[in-house]
């Protein structure tokens, strides 16, 4: 079947592929936004994270036969556990200070995550397999799906849900939105906010990991693999605005899916279409398509 | 605002005798001339180059308060239009540089008109995203040559008559480049639109409240910033003739904030100091140490970050007990002014 | 001050408090002792620092010196959500009723902290215009509909001690009546009370003292019964 002159196996397929960019960034486009709202910090470090738990996940696999499934649950584990620490020793200590010291000292986290990982795996890194239960695809008619690809975009829809729903609907969320208007206050009628700062970083740096493992059979595990997708990512927040949960992750998966579009008609493009859209949507929408001003 | 990354930035200081000043300044620039006999002129016209960029990226942030990761675009960009000036038109070395800086001073205007658009953090994160699109350019783009980049780039005959292939002459001429563009800065700062950048930085509502046109002075910071960042970059391609993707990479831009803030962010001097140090470090331990200089680099902006915000520099003006404006001394006196 | 021996047990004890803004020295050495079930206010011109000292004592304020007891223990070593788990209600000058929740997310965000707070289903008998509005985002609320979903929260919780700051600013006089009205109910069920309060006539009736601040200091102290005998230093030092 032919759609505009393009194959609707290409044109579906390269659609998928783009909602399986557009989860990850949708992932981790809202986990820096939840980040951002709480500590108004934005974490540079969060794609070095997301490459850490493809490593967790990587090395599991190698050094402790952990399989795809237990490593869903593992890294992020540990990768919270790790964010837990580092909001405790370091970003505490930068609330009272300007916000871009944050970023400063989250940049500086980069550089030695990329720098140890690239010192014991080197720059190519190496490849995940794809777990049994998802390997091969399904006829749907107007294309073949791998399933691995279709899980992601499952996986990822779901957690994103997730996270909506208890940020927007739990007495959970309720503190936490209480907290990203007004922490003093929050403290005043009993909450540790302190604790709850801590544990959301934790949270939203898990989801970060959680994203990594999803990746790791998709792309090489590289110490690489984060950094460039985090720029891409900020394009995306710049794109959304980090204001609404909802608004994060609808701007990470329609600008996926414009990434796969622009791939099938000019692909030398595609590489940098988010980017070009956030001109546009610069010049035009210059607070972001959904967010209230930082 | 008073922990504001502006409030960390020590001024210069108005009280030292004048003429104290000027021998001071006499002793730096002979200091400059001899240095090339002493150490190799690589290193230091390196040395320079970077000093300059970093100075110039210091212009930006230590004093109209916005934080660009993106200065590589203007670094490398402009290193590649010079270049490529150089290597296929022709052009003599103070005309390849000129090509390079009215470059920069273009995509400074572009950066700024789009990044300003958005405040704080959201501005960083633009000059990024700017920055990276200018990389995937340079990768794709056949007059860049991709991942080779552009070498053999031939330093030529400065205005047509002296030729800059011996180092010892090219580091006098970028000596003088890079003393005038340093003077240039200085100027800025010390200017009419200087101050009123402070003021803006320091409390934006005021400054709108009294009438500036704040959109306009952020933009010529950029463009100013951006210009000076490209002739520091189209040194740098004569001086090691060669124009690579590093140049345009996001850790260049990084590397440049790591400069500022351990030399000492709002200082005149800082940008240089730290800029000498990363480069004398990353000199000795780049055979050494491999991928650890990164960890080094990111473990000194974490600390620099913790606990040694004022910089290399800055913490020995607060040593010396220099008269250094508090914060709010430093806003009534630029609020006054106006 | 009252006598020293008391059959009631002192809920909160101030005991020379100075507080800092910054540099600013913005409380001088503030005395001040509420018994279980009184209602005190503080009055006082703008910027007399009574504002402060409510803030002081939940440790909203930068730094400060001093003792601040309540019901026995010192406060100003702990966190201000560890005194609010004590027992204290706090209710803002701003109000603080948040954006981004709903009215009864609003209501239901402090936790409790002692048994035997109003239940739902008590605050919105009290509070009939709160269940009607609370699916609305609590900042839709007027004014008045705010103030009180600013106390009915405190109410919930259980604490015993209310510090209200301010609450009748800005609101019709239909309003103020009715928070009267439910002040004079929390008095009657044994809530020990301070009140920050511009309004001398809201304020008068119902405390049984009142202290005058002024500059950071109490500069007089007035019981219920000296009023009438008080009233004119009285509107000499508020400027009424």
């Amino acid at each position: 079947m032919d759609i505009f002159g393009i194959s609707s196996q290409a044109l579906f397929g390269q659609l998928l592929l783009g909602l399986v960019n557009g989860s990850f960034y949708a992932i981790l486009s809202l986990g820096l936004a939840v980040i951002f709202g709480l500590l108004n910090i934005i974490n540079f470090s969060h794609g070095t994270l997301y490459m850490f738990g493809a490593f967790v996940a990587l090395l599991g696999l190698n050094h402790l036969g952990m399989n795809y499934w237990v490593a869903l649950v593992v890294a992020p584990a540990v990768v919270g556990l790790l964010g837990v620490v580092i909001e405790r020793s370091m970003l505490k200590r930068l609330y009272q200070l300007d916000h871009l010291y944050g970023l400063l000292l989250t940049f500086g986290l980069v550089l030695i995550g990329e720098g140890i990982f690239r010192y014991f795996f080197g720059v190519s890194g190496a490849s995940y397999a794809v777990p049994e239960s998802l390997r091969g695809g399904v006829d749907l008619g107007f294309m073949f799906m791998p399933l691995y690809r279709g899980w992601v975009v499952a996986a990822a829809l779901v957690v994103c849900f997730v996270t909506w729903w208890v940020i927007e609907r739990t007495p959970l969320g309720a503190t936490l939105r209480a907290a990203t208007e007004k922490p003093l206050l929050v403290q005043a009628l009993g909450i540790n906010v302190p604790v709850l700062v801590t544990t959301t970083f934790g949270a939203g740096v898990a989801l970060a990991a959680f994203a990594g493992v999803l990746a790791a059979p998709i792309v090489q595990v590289s110490p690489g693999m984060g950094a460039n997708l985090i720029i891409v990512v900020f394009a995306v927040v710049v794109i959304g605005g980090m204001g609404s949960i909802a608004g994060s992750i609808v701007t990470g998966l329609g600008l996926g899916l414009i990434e796969g579009l622009t791939k099938l008609v000019y692909p030398a493009g595609s590489a940098v279409v988010i980017f070009v859209v956030m001109i546009i949507v610069l010049l035009f929408r210059p607070a972001g398509l959904f967010g209230k001003q930082a | 605002m008073d922990s504001s990354i502006a409030a960390t930035a020590a001024s210069p200081s108005p009280a030292r005798p004048t003429r104290r000043r000027g021998w001071g300044w006499v002793a730096l620039v002979a200091l400059g001339l001899v240095l090339p006999f002493v150490v190799s002129p690589i290193f230091v016209m390196k040395v320079l180059c970077f000093a300059l960029f970093a100075s110039a990226f210091n212009l930006l942030l230590g004093f109209a308060g916005l934080l660009s990761f993106g200065h590589a675009a203007f670094f490398g960009g402009a290193a590649y239009v010079c270049a490529a000036l150089s290597k296929y038109v022709g052009l003599t070395p103070e005309l390849a540089i000129l090509g390079g800086a009215i470059f920069a001073a273009g995509l400074g205007a572009i950066f700024g008109a789009l990044s300003i658009r958005r405040a704080g953090i959201y501005l960083t994160m633009i000059t990024l995203a700017l920055a990276q699109l200018v990389f995937f350019l340079a990768v794709q783009l056949p007059l860049t040559g991709g991942e080779d980049g552009l070498q053999g780039v031939p330093r030529g005959k400065l205005f047509g008559l002296i030729d800059l292939a011996d180092d010892h002459t090219m580091y006098f001429f970028v000596f003088a480049v890079f003393c005038a563009g340093f003077w240039l800065i200085h100027r800025t700062i010390h200017s009419p639109f200087g101050q009123v950048l402070s003021a803006i930085r320091a409390n934006e509502p005021r400054a709108i409240s009294l009438g500036y046109d704040v959109a306009r002075y952020k933009l010529l910071a950029f463009v100013l910033s951006a210009t000076i960042a490209g002739v520091a970059g189209a040194m740098k391609a004569l001086v090691f003739q060669l124009a690579s993707l590093t140049d345009v990479d996001w850790h260049m831009s990084g590397e440049v904030v790591l400069m500022t803030l351990l030399g000492g962010l709002g200082t005149i001097f800082g940008p240089a100091a730290g800029a000498f140090t990363i480069v004398a470090l990353q000199n000795e331990l780049a055979d050494k140490v491999g991928p650890w200089v990164s960890v080094i680099m990111g473990v000194i902006f974490v600390v620099c970050v913790l606990a040694f915000r004022r910089g290399l520099v800055g913490e020995l003006m607060a040593l010396r007990g220099s008269r250094r404006e508090t914060m709010n001394e430093r806003t009534n006196r630029t609020a006054n002014a106006l | 001050m009252s006598g020293a021996f008391e059959t009631r047990t002192e809920m909160l004890r101030i005991t020379d408090l100075h507080a800092f803004y910054g540099e600013s020295h913005v409380l001088h050495g503030i005395d001040l002792r509420v018994k279980e079930g009184e209602l005190v206010t503080l009055l006082g011109r703008n910027g007399s620092g009574r504002s402060t000292t409510l803030k002081s004592v939940m440790g909203l304020v930068g730094r400060r010196t001093g003792s601040v007891m309540f019901d026995g223990r010192e406060v100003t070593t702990l966190a201000p959500h560890r005194i609010t788990r004590l027992g204290i209600g706090y209710c803002p000058e701003e109000r603080g009723i948040f954006s981004g929740l709903t009215t009864e997310e609003n209501l239901m965000l402090p936790p409790e902290v002692k048994g035997g707070g109003m239940s739902i289903e008590e605050i919105y008998a009290v509070f009939p215009n709160l269940y009607e509005r609370r699916t609305s985002p609590g900042t839709r609320l007027s004014g008045g509909e705010q103030q009180m979903l600013a106390m009915a929260r405190i109410l919930r919780t259980g604490a015993r001690l209310l510090l209200l700051d301010e609450i009748t600013e800005g609101l019709a006089p239909v309003i103020v009546k009715k928070l009267g009205e439910v002040i004079r109910l929390l008095k009657s069920r044994g809530y020990t009370i301070v009140l920050v309060e511009q309004n001398f006539r809201f304020a008068a009736p119902l405390a049984d003292r009142h202290f005058v601040l002024e500059h950071g200091r109490i500069v007089a102290t007035v019981q219920k019964d000296e009023l009438a005998a008080k009233t004119e230093m009285l509107h000499e030092l508020l400027g009424v």
